[in-house]
This record gives C-alpha cells, sequence and structure tokens, in this order.
C-alpha cells in the first residue's frame, strides 16, 4: 500500500513538477527579495532617523550600503548560495547588481588585473549602465521638449 | 520604526522579483537580461510617472530592486534637464546615482581583489 503511494506520488510529482517548480521559484523569489528588499527598507530608516540625512542622500546611502553588503557577500562566497536558492529574488535587487559586478572580476583574476578584473567588473554592469544612462539622457531631453 | 513600510517594502520587493523570475523561468531570459530589461524598464515607468507611486507605496521596495535604479536615473535626469536645460538632461542621471554606482566599482573591484571564487559556475 505504502509502495502504491509513492509511486502514485512520484509520477504525480513527473506530472507536475514544470508548473510547480516555476511557482515554487517564484514562492522563494518572492520570499529572498522581499527580505533584502526589508533590509534595504532598515538601511532607510537609520539613514533618516539616526544619521538625519536628506530625502536624497537617503537613496544613495541605501544603494552604497546594499551594494557593499551584496559585493562582500559575493566575495565570501555567500551570495552565490542565496542565489542558488532564490534564482530571481537575489538577481533583481541592486544587490545582485553587485554580484554581477564582483563575481566575474573574481572568476577572471588570472587573466591579470587589468584586462582581468578590470575589464570584467563591467562585463555584466556595462550593458546595465549602457542601457540605464542611455535611456536616462533620451528620457531628460524628452522631458525638455514635451514639459 | 515604521512596521508597515517594512511589510509594504516585503511586499512590493517579492512582488518586483517572482515578475523577474517569472521571466526567468517562461522566457528563458538570463539574469543579465532581466538586468538590463529591468533597469530600461524602471526608466520608462519613471518618465510616464507611474513608478513614483511604487515608491511611495514601497519605499526601499521599490528602490532596491534594479528597476529603482531605472527610477533615480530618470528622476535624477528629468529634474535636471526642467532645471539646466540640455546639460541637466547628461549629467542628472549619473549625478543622483553617482553613490551606487561608485560603491559598485570600489567595493566589486576591492572584493575581487581580496576573495578568491569558492564555486565554479
Amino acid at each position: 500500500m505504502n509502495q502504491q503511494k509513492g509511486r502514485d506520488y512520484r509520477e504525480l510529482v513527473k506530472q507536475r513538477s514544470p508548473k510547480s517548480k516555476t511557482v515554487l521559484m517564484c514562492f522563494k523569489a518572492f520570499l529572498v527579495g522581499g527580505l533584502i528588499c526589508s533590509i534595504g527598507q532598515v538601511v532607510q530608516f537609520i539613514g533618516t532617523s539616526a544619521l538625519n540625512l536628506s530625502e536624497e542622500d537617503v537613496a544613495a546611502f541605501t544603494a552604497i550600503v546594499m551594494v557593499f553588503l551584496g559585493a562582500t557577500l559575493t566575495g565570501i562566497g555567500i551570495y552565490d548560495k542565496i542565489g542558488s536558492f532564490a534564482g530571481a529574488g537575489s538577481v533583481v535587487p541592486i544587490t545582485g547588481f553587485a554580484n554581477s559586478i564582483v563575481a566575474p572580476a573574481m572568476e577572471h583574476k588570472p587573466e591579470g588585473y587589468v584586462m582581468g578584473v578590470g575589464a570584467k567588473l563591467f562585463s555584466l554592469a556595462g550593458p546595465v549602465l549602457v542601457y540605464g544612462i542611455s535611456s536616462s539622457i533620451l528620457v531628460g531631453l524628452l522631458a525638455l521638449i514635451f514639459p | 520604526m515604521d512596521w508597515m513600510k517594512l511589510f509594504l517594502s516585503f511586499i512590493i520587493g517579492g512582488g518586483i522579483c517572482v515578475i523577474g523570475q517569472l521571466l526567468i523561468s517562461l522566457t528563458k531570459l538570463t539574469p543579465a537580461r532581466i538586468l538590463v530589461l529591468f533597469v530600461t524598464l524602471g526608466v520608462f515607468l519613471t518618465a510616464l510617472g507611474l513608478y513614483k507611486p511604487l515608491v511611495d507605496l514601497g519605499g526601499a521596495g521599490a528602490t532596491v530592486p534594479l528597476t529603482g535604479f531605472g527610477y533615480s536615473l530618470a528622476k535624477g535626469a528629468i529634474k535636471a534637464a526642467k532645471e539646466d536645460g540640455v546639460l541637466g538632461a547628461f549629467t542628472g542621471g549619473i549625478k543622483s546615482t553617482a553613490g551606487g554606482i561608485a560603491a559598485a566599482v570600489f567595493f566589486g573591484y576591492l572584493n575581487a581583489l581580496l576573495f578568491k571564487p569558492k564555486t565554479k559556475k
């Protein structure tokens, strides 16, 4: 009876797995992504209440602290472990941007400090900056034309 | 500490990550493309005035994801363009994100120098 149940269960898993895997990954991404953003919110609170920073300075402060956390956790090898659990939950936050800078630079260190570390820092961050900065200039110019 | 704000940052931030996960799982977009897509999306949603309400509601839940990086870029560029004209459109975006970009380069470089990769991809 138990064996029968086990077999049924395994078949059920096989049938359902592609779809439920997506659902499970979404749940994990939600959990970890939400948690990282909550940490950002706490950092923001600290910047506003404890350090009395202005609204714009708080945004910069939060970005710097989160990037520091993302870069350091990548360096000591913890962020990759979070990433294999969380999927997009670790990619989408700005800590994931920091991870995308450190990981390839570390990987390509044997190629030297200029073309290895220096260039590979931007292998993923480069495209992000290219598209982000270009579109922001475009949007700024459009704001001039259509106030 | 504003607990409601903390809760909302969790929900909104988690929600934005779920959109990213759905794109990865269902469309086979690579994480690199997700990052580029989210920044660009953040810029244009901000320009259309659609992202600011999300930031007002979700705080860090909306600013910590990469769409929030796009929000900062666009907000800075639009504000500076209105104040300083064409020059502002060029300088505003990077000015408002300078802290994050500089930190990413600096801490990124330091960590890459100090550590070796633990896992092979």
